[in-house]
């Protein structure tokens, strides 16, 4: 369980950010969709930001959720993300440019093959959490695959993974459960649900 | 209401809230999301017109007609529609037209950071910029309203940001649309032969001067002042970017980015000590604000390429990078987009990339064909270059070029813009060979439909396009079908078509594995048999995302199982990836790939 003073209160002055980091077709924008909702039935201002397209095809894929009572910029600088949330393990490493030192952060223990590494050019960093960790104090690692298969629903891994990360923020549980009830459709939200509060238990 | 909305349906509600009832467009990252979202709102109509050009034509006899139109596009895509673009600029609208130019800084998903601020300068055309969704939404309505106040086209330009952003937006109920629609005969305003286009020239002029003169107390050019130590003068999302660093500076955020308020400039400058243009690729403020004779700083300490973000700006006017975090030292495998496993593409590609000829290609998916292993494609231009490319090559090469030089198109591309260089290979007696592959959809962007796929924009049946009866009239001489799964004989008909003498045209047949309407099939994943892989790496040169090469030397030595002699490891499927095209199975000689029990 987390610990009250780890979650991040609002401060109606600043800014804060997530940055949520994977491949391609995991789900992340829906995941970033998701947050911004609830930020906003919680009376924030928020804006998000991603790029579409050519990105999708099993590329790499980041979108920036920038939140508190006024917001300018879509896109957070370098060095001034909060939270980062990597939906795959290598791409946990790919943005650490964007952190500072006492931000923390979430990987899904999941290894996808980029194209190089199927071919044999080069070798997947499986000591991605370790590297991490030695720059981070709090690095949280869990395995969204097997909580989504817990859920019954393998495609629930993104919103397994809202659910660790919302141990992080200060936002009324009911408002999460209303926003999944709203976005997805009737026969998934159940496993959804079910996701989100196992992720929240890990 | 308050909603979550990208600026691209923040553009589609904004039309639709101030009445218009009439959008057209040709899909293209950025844009794509404006025109689908917009065709779903009641009482509308849109359509996909087959490429830029068309569209604005399109909009255009809208607009005569009476209508207040909308018209979507990208960046390059105004390049296909400058042509009708620079006249409509003479006749005016009658209605109203408001073109959507998406520019996409970075080239996110584009092959060039064209800034089309240029265009409305070159054009004589006013153009709104929008920092986000709120604004979008805003601005498209000031937009219409200016179009029919000036008898003008009007530019609203986006970025990719503002496009593909979400934000906020306050939705209000829908104007209703009123039908002002009827056939009026003014052939002195609408037929530009040079005796009318003269007078109409004039026109222009005096239209831009008034516009000037409204630019000056346009509310959306609106001036923040806070401290006068630095002035900032910018437009879009680059005023969000600095806001967010640097809050205290005054800015002059400019709503309308052409033509641009002097006065206003003149006294917003008077007021600060150091005056700043953050704008995002070609000078276009800046250059314009120093004929003014003012003293400004811009290009000389911010980057004419890429877009910004708070820390490009931050970088810039500090002169310092910001700090981060220690980085471990790790070599990150990099994650470019890559075609999708049971990609027909695939097929065709590996038959290509052995048969050592000149790819001139297109744009599209199979673009991406180009990078290893595949290495599928030699050149990629614009929309439709391929099929005049490959011709002219073939022309220029003769004898050395024969057999040698293919052109590959897909469909969405081919009935863009390549219907005319095949016509025009197959009349000049060109003989390079052209596939056109044809998945069954604009996949790239989104499955989009067109002529080709059967149905409407907005969901209608359509005549659908028959593309073999089209090459055949055009007068190509042999055209063919091929199925890229079927790699034997994609390579048979690939060779033979090299081979003869004429114009071939082989079309390349096999839905976007995608695309839900066209997979009837259920085929089993595959796996590889551990007991019969020789290590050739035939199917690791297919670069499909579920085949990974696994080395014995990173292997425990129990697991080792050794075929061949040489043999220094074997493939593995991720059969949670595969779709069972079974291409990686065909080129594999002996047998090792075999379907998942």
């Amino acid at each position: 369980m987390s610990k009250k003073s780890s979650i991040e209160k609002i401060n109606p002055t600043e800014v804060k950010s997530v940055l949520m980091a994977g491949v391609g077709g995991q789900g992340i924008l829906r995941a970033s969709d998701i947050l911004c909702l609830v930020m906003m039935e919680s009376g924030m201002d928020v804006k998000k930001s991603e790029v579409h397209g050519m990105a999708q095809r099993g590329g790499c894929v980041t979108s920036h959720v920038r939140y508190g009572s006024k917001v300018y910029s879509p896109i957070e600088r370098k060095g001034n993300v909060d939270i980062l949330l990597a939906f795959e393990k290598l791409e946990s490493l790919r943005y650490l440019d964007y952190l500072k030192p006492d931000s923390r952060i979430i990987i899904n223990e999941l290894e996808l093959y980029p194209p190089a590494v199927n071919l044999g050019d080069m070798t997947y960093p499986g000591q991605a959490i370790d590297l991490v960790k030695e720059s981070f104090k709090t690095v949280k690692v869990v395995k969204a695959h097997e909580i989504a298969r817990k859920a019954g629903n393998l495609r629930a891994e993104n919103t397994a993974l809202l659910g660790v990360l919302s141990q992080w923020l200060d936002l009324e549980i009911t408002m999460w459960e209303k926003i999944i009830w709203e976005v997805f459709p009737k026969k998934v939200v159940d496993a959804n649900l079910k996701a989100f509060h196992l992720g929240r238990a890990a | 209401m308050k909603v979550l909305m990208s600026g691209n349906e923040a553009i589609a509600r904004g039309a639709y809230e101030w009445g218009i009832r009439f959008g057209v467009g040709y899909p293209g990252t950025p844009s794509t999301e404006i025109l689908e979202e917009f065709s779903k709102y009641d009482g509308v109509y849109a359509e996909w017109a087959p490429n830029e050009k068309v569209a604005l034509e399109v909009g255009i006899g809208a607009a005569v007609a009476g209508a207040r139109a909308i018209v979507t596009m990208k960046h390059v895509g105004v390049n296909v529609a400058a042509d009708p673009l620079f006249t409509v600029s003479y006749t005016g609208t009658n209605g109203a037209l408001v073109i959507i130019t998406a520019d996409d800084p970075s080239l996110h998903s584009s092959q060039n950071e064209q800034d089309n601020r240029n265009y409305a300068k070159f054009a004589k055309i006013p153009m709104l910029e929008p920092a986000d969704s709120q604004e979008a939404k805003e601005f498209i309505k000031i937009a219409f309203a200016l179009s029919e106040k000036f008898d003008t086209p009007v530019f609203l330009r986006t970025t990719t940001r503002v496009s593909h952003s979400k934000s906020v937006v306050i939705i209000e109920d829908p104007l209703p649309g009123e039908d002002k629609t009827e056939i009026r005969i003014t052939p002195s305003k609408y037929v530009m032969v040079p005796a009318m286009a003269r007078l109409r020239r004039l026109e222009v002029e005096k239209r831009t001067q008034a516009l000037r003169e409204y630019a000056e107390t346009f509310g959306e050019n609106r001036m923040e002042i806070n401290s006068t130590e630095v002035g900032v003068i910018t437009a879009g999302m680059p005023y969000n970017y600095t806001k967010d660093v640097f809050p205290e500076f005054s800015y002059l955020k400019l709503g309308m980015v052409h033509p641009l308020p002097e006065k206003l400039i003149r006294e917003f400058a008077a007021k600060v000590k150091k005056l700043y243009v953050i704008e995002e690729l070609d000078p276009f403020i800046e250059e314009q604000i120093r004929a003014m004779g003012l003293v400004v700083a811009g290009k000389d300490v911010f980057p004419f390429t890429n877009e910004f973000d708070p820390g490009v700006v931050e970088t810039a006017l500090k002169g310092k990078k910001p700090t981060t975090v220690r980085l471990p030292e790790v070599a990150i495998p990099p994650r470019p987009p890559n075609l999708c496993p049971g990609c027909p593409h695939r097929g065709l590609f590996h038959v290509l990339g052995k048969l050592k000829t000149f790819v001139a290609g297109d744009i599209g998916c199979y673009t991406l064909s180009f990078m290893k292993p595949l290495e599928g494609m030699h050149s990629c231009i614009c929309m439709g270059a391929s099929i005049g490319m490959a011709h002219g090559m073939s022309k220029a090469l003769k004898e050395k070029g024969k057999g040698k030089v293919v052109g590959v198109i897909g469909d969405g591309t081919f009935l863009h813009s390549g219907i005319t260089p095949l016509l025009n290979m197959a009349y000049n007696q060109g003989e390079a060979v052209i596939v056109i592959c044809d998945n069954r959809t604009t996949a790239m962007t989104g499955m989009q439909e067109h002529p080709g796929t059967g149905y409407t924009l907005q969901g209608a049946k359509a005549k659908e396009l028959d593309i073999f009866a089209l090459a055949k009239v055009l007068g190509i001489d042999s055209v063919r079908v091929i199925d890229p799964y079927d790699i034997k004989n994609t390579r048979e008909v690939m060779r033979e078509e090299l081979a003869r003498p004429g114009s071939s045209v082989v079309i390349s047949r096999r839905s976007c594995v995608l695309f839900k309407r066209h997979q009837t099939e259920i085929r089993k994943p595959l796996r590889v048999d551990v007991n019969k892989c020789v290590g050739c790496r035939n199917c690791i040169g297919l670069g499909c995302p579920p085949i990974a090469w696994r080395k014995f030397a990173d292997m425990p030595a129990d697991q080792v199982i050794k075929n061949a002699k040489k043999q220094e490891g074997n493939s593995f499927i991720d059969a949670d990836l595969c779709t069972g095209c079974t291409i990686c199975q065909q080129v594999c000689k002996v047998g090792a790939i075999v379907e998942v029990e």
